[in-house]
């Protein structure tokens, strides 16, 4: 407390600020400018022929126009690479959360030797660059037999999403009232039976926040499947993009269509779910 | 009977627990481990030698070029987290002290703000890399337009601009993260707290420095942390932005960009080295862990408990 008593005795007896909440409002309002002024830069410019996006860059285009996105969409592995991503994504998210929820279900809810010891285990993985790893992977891959395949991403995606899963899902389903359990149990239910039926409904919220914080970054990913895809069939959209990209050089218009419509998926799901996003995206951070 | 329960009891939690545990274990903990074992045997391109103990780390640390070129990437990642935590988590800091007044609109700030965190870096990297053209550049579009011709640098062709230009895409990139640690941090603090400095006639800024920022310590911590772990893991966004080789003449390598050239190759010089890669890694990692651990240690003494 020292130190709010020196910061009131600096400033007793001063004038308050009135200009203040206006200066607030327009930082604010000009920091938003440029965080949205760019994103909307690069939806305008997917309308216009690249001429206009050289000479009138601040002008309107002609919504109209859609000659750049079908560019993308008919001369480009685009669907393929949106497929990819969705396959690799959805089935990592859906193995993270089925082991993720096993495990995190286990360690909340058994007392039994080592538990301690195992949830630090998993913790440990929270911070651990696995990018760093990447050339005991790469032979471990080749090993196995699966480098260049949706399967080694889903693996390690899988590997990398499991410690911040169990650490949200343990200490969700730590809260979750053990009554509901116990009389489960007197009625003699199995229990797999009140895992399936009774927790793990009850814990949907904290797997719907476990599922963001991971699908985010294995949507987003482009290390991984840079070192581990090579076959054009199996690419991600992050990596399809530098694909693209590269043909389309000078190009701005298919540029700018092809960042829109990769950038698209995310930001439609941001903007209807945008709360969920930022508590799931910072959780982990936050104590 | 009692000791069948035990063993079905014990069936059922190994049941529940080894998935994860064998996931973790082979894809995680095993590449660790191996990356450090790696690192301390010759390699012909992807192919094991023999064991040569030190030598991967003495030619990278101390045999040139390698050694110059391991201390010209060490020191653009020093410079892009020192600039990082002061741009972006600074003004982090102060963007989240602004919608934590809650003004008017301060929802939709705060999912604006937000928005280009959920991007691929991929995206982010081609977008700015377009922006900051040195003629079509919206950038420089702008800035002839305000008619600040004299500022339209070639700002990615410049060795003297093109690490600034990737930090200020980064920032924008990020900005919204540490905005909302700390906006979270600001929340948690009692309201008490605050009321108690304003009745006693705290300014914003006697607020923000006295009561409010050591009443976040805790959030600092965890950024100073991921922003550290960030920065000397970057490489997507100057691959994308400046290329494989941190053009231009290296003015834009980091560890990241140099590990993986390292490791994989690339165009020019085609070789691989999993040896020297695999010392790099072992080199970043250890910077890391040791610098996240002590900073972990002095910055959570100076968080003060509520």
């Amino acid at each position: 407390m020292t130190a709010m008593a020196a910061a009131t005795r600096e400033t007793r007896g001063l004038p308050t600020f009135k200009l203040q909440p206006v200066l607030m409002q327009i930082v604010l309002i000009s920091t938003t400018i440029l965080m949205l002024y760019p994103i909307v830069v690069m939806v305008f410019s997917a309308f216009k022929p690249t001429g206009d996006i050289y000479d009138q860059p601040f002008a309107l285009p002609d919504f109209t126009n859609f000659t750049n996105f079908v560019k993308i969409i008919t001369e480009t592995n685009f669907p393929v690479y949106l497929t990819n991503s969705f396959i690799i994504t959805g089935t990592s998210i859906l193995s993270i959360l089925v082991f993720g929820s096993m495990a995190a279900y286990a360690l909340a809810r058994y007392q039994f030797k080592g538990s301690t010891f195992l949830f630090l285990f998993f913790l440990s993985g929270l911070m651990v660059p696995l990018k760093l790893a990447i050339i005991p992977l790469f032979i471990q891959f080749r090993t196995f037999g699966i480098l260049d395949t949706r399967l080694s991403l889903i693996l390690l995606y899988t590997a990398m999403g499991l410690p911040s899963t169990i650490f949200i899902l343990t200490g969700f389903i730590r809260t979750l009232p053990i009554e509901l359990e116990d009389a489960a149990r007197i009625d003699g239910a199995s229990e797999l039976r009140i895992m399936l039926s009774i927790m793990l409904p009850l814990t949907r919220p904290a797997m719907i926040i476990a599922a963001i914080h991971n699908a985010v970054p294995i949507w987003n990913d482009f290390f991984f499947p840079l070192v581990f895809v090579q076959t054009d069939a199996r690419k991600t959209l992050p990596q399809g993009l530098t694909i693209f990209m590269g043909e389309f050089n000078t190009d701005w218009g298919a540029l700018f269509a092809g960042l829109t419509l990769s950038a698209l998926p995310i930001i439609v799901v941001y903007i209807v779910l945008s709360r969920q996003f930022i508590n799931g995206m910072t959780s982990g951070s936050l104590k | 009977m009692v000791n069948a329960h035990k063993w079905r009891r014990a069936g059922w939690i190994a049941f529940l627990i080894l998935p994860a545990l064998v996931i973790m274990v082979t894809f995680v903990i095993v590449p660790i481990v191996s990356a450090l074992a790696f690192s301390l045997y010759e390699w012909r391109g992807t192919a094991r030698g023999a064991f040569v103990g030190l030598e991967n780390f003495r030619q990278v640390l101390f045999q040139e070029p390698f050694g110059s070129w391991t201390r010209n990437a060490f020191t653009h990642n020093v410079i892009v987290f020192a600039t990082l935590m002061v741009i972006q988590n600074g003004t982090g800091f102060f963007l989240a002290y602004a919608i934590f007044k809650e003004p008017f609109g301060f929802k939709f700030y705060r999912v604006s703000f937000f928005l280009p965190v959920v991007l691929s870096t991929v995206i982010v990297g081609f977008l700015w890399k377009l922006f900051l053209h040195p003629i079509f550049g919206l950038v420089n579009q702008v800035l002839v337009t305000v008619g600040l011709d004299a500022l339209a640098l070639p700002w990615l062709g410049d060795s003297r601009t093109a690490l600034g230009a990737l930090i200020f895409a980064n920032a924008w990139h990020f900005v919204g993260f540490p905005t909302l640690i700390y906006l979270a941090g600001m929340q948690r603090i009692p309201s008490d707290f605050i009321d108690a400095a304003r009745l006693e006639g705290a300014r914003t800024w006697a607020m923000l420095r006295y009561v409010i920022w050591p009443l976040v310590a805790p959030a600092t911590t965890i950024i100073f942390i991921l922003t550290f772990i960030g920065s000397f893991n970057w490489f997507e966004l100057p691959f994308i932005m400046t290329g494989i080789d941190g053009s231009p003449f290296g003015s834009t390598d980091v560890l990241g960009l140099y590990f993986y050239r390292t490791a994989f190759g690339n165009q020019t010089a085609g070789i691989q080295d999993f040896g020297r890669g695999s010392a790099l890694a072992v080199l970043i990692f250890l910077v890391i862990i040791v610098v996240a651990a002590l900073w972990t240690v002095y910055l959570r003494r100076r968080e003060v408990t509520l």
